[in-house]
């Protein structure tokens, strides 16, 4: 057997991937339907799929539609049958590739944003330095107290996990984030 | 929708659906939480409800009723382990894509999630093993939601779903709505419109190939007798070799010509040797399943692929594909079988002969071929036997999973689909005699048989009951060997001979068992009285358990061993105990 076979887990042996794992961001229109949720989530541990992000909210109310935003990571390959099987759910009405799409527009990649409030204990000359970073991050101040601050900061994840990392040092106390909400550029519908 | 006339209980609206969906049989098991509909269907005649003895018994009856009918098979379960034991059969019937609506029973709503007496989280535990589920909290939705049901089950490529009803939802009242009045849901459409251009390119490949090879599937089965239909005539017109999957068995005919006989791990040589050196595929309906593939960058290495398949999904999942076309087998073969006939009389016919000619010199090596014996039964030659006294017979076969499933595959010929019942996909053990009372509940003047094998038939024995209750006279034809059979060739060939738990050593007497239910029980154990006993089965009019004692340790051959391709198969008249033990190296028995 040559050394570039692997075994697989299942029957028989699969060529290694040769192609390269790429992140995309998939926007999935669903119906609003008890257990929808599930059955995305499902479909991918039970196919061994990944999730790096997930988002999930009733955006049209009246056609009762959610719409989930999911970050995933695999091969070219891999992501045309993730596209593929999250079709074959029933209440699935449509799956788009945002980052294929956002390539189709000639953009490099789709508007992406988060939310995260960040508690932070700010006492001493912390609390100054803690307050002035999170100004030059725009970051608004919705809660404090003489011991502590919550922030709240949205924008890329690059920015919120730079704004975290600064923060650690700090005395950061916990972080809540809400995961991406994502839809391209241009006049275009997903 | 108006007044008080479509005013009916959701127990009644059940029985109404099923009724306006065609539904003439229904195969179940009572329980609390399903009385309400059991009571109607008391107060009914049109739906005959057939009794089972476990309700895993249920799901296969109702999957060899839809297999052998183009109908959807329906099963009704209680709650809890009722639900539960629906599972096996519901997985099978997704992984085979086979048509099936199961209604079960649930606690009352208001008792949901308050671990209550038989209670389980049906709609949780089915979610991955259906196409669909629902669970119904408004009796108002009840009659929309089988309706869609059944649309789900069969559209596209059809598979299982579950409706699962609560008891108060079944004692409540609201409107019947029929299906003519139910929308469906607007996100489950799927695509039947054909891209004709990519059956061009297809046909243009076809045109030109020298070494081409139809390679048939289950799917076109599925699409019904039109595409087998439709099958026949491209192979007729082409002149292409057809080899096709357990699945497809019965599309095109075993006595057709051009048939190389079944592909895949336990396929011809000449078969697998013509995928393997092909230069044009054309899958039709299938999916390049791990057993058909062998190792997959040894696959068909230099042939372009045309794949036919109404699953998006299945479309480049294992292999990569050269041309794609999306849709249902019988209406891509319809045009592609137009698109040919217009461009047949640019056609080379000659350029096959050299294939053609290759083809011959594998099947001279006679692939099936195994050592006769007088004293002992050979299980092939059960299974020829058993083939050659129903030829002209209407006749039903269904199997159990295991060797006497491959070499059934193997000796018996299908000459029509939908006479082929197996367990594919999942390979479940048990399946083929509750799908064999299914399939004689559909057919009741047929011979349905069960090939099985001694340790599958004990999984679902108990449904001898049901069918001495209802006179079906299904056959159960046991290849007795005392063992697992397929697990001992397997422990021969990558465990050293150490036979773990693969024999049976307190095995039943079948014979008595038979008269126990009271069946009819046979027993043969010499090659010289076989072919009295099978017709003396086939006359009796009543359940019968035939215990054919065969040759213990005979082993299932062609074989292509698990980590190796298709030019590099294991043939009978080479596997010597030696090589069976070396077969398989280390890499490769880390795999099943």
């Amino acid at each position: 057997m040559s050394a570039h076979l692997q075994p697989t887990g299942s029957a028989y042996f699969i060529a290694k991937e040769t192609e390269l794992a790429e992140t995309h961001t998939l926007s999935v229109l669903v119906d609003n339907e008890p257990g929808v949720l599930a059955r995305v989530i499902g479909l991918f541990s039970g196919r061994g799929y990944n999730i790096e992000s997930l988002t999930v909210s009733e955006t049209e109310h009246e056609a009762h539609l959610s719409r989930i935003t999911i970050v995933t990571r695999g091969t070219p390959h891999v992501l045309e049958q993730i596209k593929h099987q999250l079709e074959r759910l029933v209440p699935v009405h449509r799956v788009v590739d945002l980052t294929v799409r956002a390539a189709d527009l000639g953009h490099d990649r789709p508007i992406e944003r988060e939310l995260a409030l960040v508690k932070v204990h700010g006492s001493g000359e912390h609390r100054v330095e803690a307050l002035r970073l999170a100004d030059a991050f725009r970051a608004s101040v919705i809660d404090a107290n003489i011991e502590h601050f919550v922030f709240e900061i949205t924008g890329k994840p690059s920015k919120i996990e730079q704004f975290i990392a600064i923060m650690k040092p700090l005395g950061l106390i916990e972080v809540c984030r809400t995961g991406i909400a994502a839809m391209n550029r241009g006049p275009q519908g997903m | 929708m108006s007044g008080t006339e479509n005013q009916m209980t959701g127990a009644e609206i059940v029985l109404q659906a099923l009724k306006d969906n065609g539904v003439k049989h229904i195969f179940g098991y009572p329980g609390g939480a399903v009385l309400p509909i059991y009571d109607e269907i008391f107060q009914q005649e049109e739906i005959e409800h057939i009794l089972v003895r476990h309700e895993q018994g249920a799901g296969h009856m109702a999957e060899g009723y839809a297999r052998s009918t183009g109908k959807v098979g329906v099963m009704l379960v209680t709650s809890g382990p009722g639900a539960t034991n629906a599972v096996t059969p519901l997985q099978d019937a997704l992984m085979d894509s086979i048509p099936l609506v199961c209604i079960s029973g649930q606690v009352p709503t208001p008792l949901i999630g308050s671990d209550a007496f038989q209670e389980c989280d049906t709609v949780g535990i089915t979610r991955p093993c259906t196409k669909h589920n629902w669970l119904v909290k408004d009796v108002n939705d009840l009659a929309r939601i089988i309706h869609e049901a059944f649309r789900v089950a069969q559209s596209g490529r059809p598979g299982p779903v579950v409706v699962d009803i609560p008891k108060d939802v079944q004692f409540a009242t609201g409107t019947y709505t029929p299906p003519s009045a139910v929308p469906t849901q607007k996100s489950y459409q799927p695509k039947t419109q054909v891209d004709l251009k990519k059956i061009e390119e297809a046909v243009e490949l076809m045109k030109n190939a020298r070494r081409p090879v139809i390679y048939s599937g289950g799917g076109v089965i599925n699409s019904g007798p039109q595409a087998s239909h439709f099958l026949r005539e491209l192979v007729e017109l082409t002149g292409f070799p057809i080899t096709s999957t357990l699945m497809g068995l019965g599309a095109y005919p075993a006595s057709g010509k051009n048939w190389l006989g079944m592909l895949g791990m336990h396929g011809t040589y000449e078969a697998n040797m013509a995928m393997h050196d092909c230069d044009v595929m054309v899958c039709i309906g299938a999916r390049f399943d791990d057993r058909i593939t062998g190792r997959l960058n040894a696959f068909s290495p230099n042939s372009k692929k045309i794949h036919i398949d109404i699953d998006p999904s299945s479309i480049n999942k294992n292999v990569r594909v050269d041309v794609p076309i999306l849709g249902d087998v019988a209406t891509v073969l319809e045009d592609m079988v137009r698109l040919w006939r217009a461009a047949s009389k640019t056609v080379d016919k000659a350029r096959l002969e050299d294939w053609w000619a290759g083809i011959a010199k594998w099947r001279a090596r006679n692939s099936l071929a195994y050592t006769p014996n007088d004293d002992v039964i050979m299980p092939q030659y059960a299974i020829q036997r058993l083939y050659e006294l129903t030829k002209g017979r209407d006749t039903y076969i269904t199997t159990e999973v295991g060797q006497h499933q491959m070499w059934a595959a193997q000796f018996f010929g299908f000459e029509q689909p939908n006479r082929w019942m197996t367990s594919g996909g999942l390979g479940t053990m048990g399946y083929g005699f509750p799908a064999a009372v299914g399939v004689q509940v559909a057919h009741p003047e047929s011979l349905v048989i069960d090939i099985a094998g001694d340790a599958s038939i004990q999984m679902c024995i108990q449904e001898m009951s049901c069918a001495v209750q209802y006179g079906l006279p299904v056959k159960i034809f046991i290849l007795n060997n005392q063992y697992m059979g397929m697990v001992r060739q397997w422990q021969q060939l990558l465990h050293g001979n150490r036979l773990s738990h693969s024999y049976t050593e307190a095995m039943p007497d079948f014979v008595k068992l038979a008269e126990a239910y009271g069946g009819v029980g046979i027993r043969c154990e010499k090659p010289g009285e076989l072919d009295e006993a099978i017709r003396r089965m086939i006359d009796t009019p009543a359940p019968v358990i035939f215990d054919c004692r065969v040759a213990n340790l005979a082993n299932c051959f062609p074989m292509i061993p698990s980590g190796k391709a298709h030019n590099e198969m294991l043939l009978p008249d080479e596997a010597t105990d030696e090589v069976v033990a070396n077969a398989i190296d280390a890499k490769g028995r880390q795999l099943v």
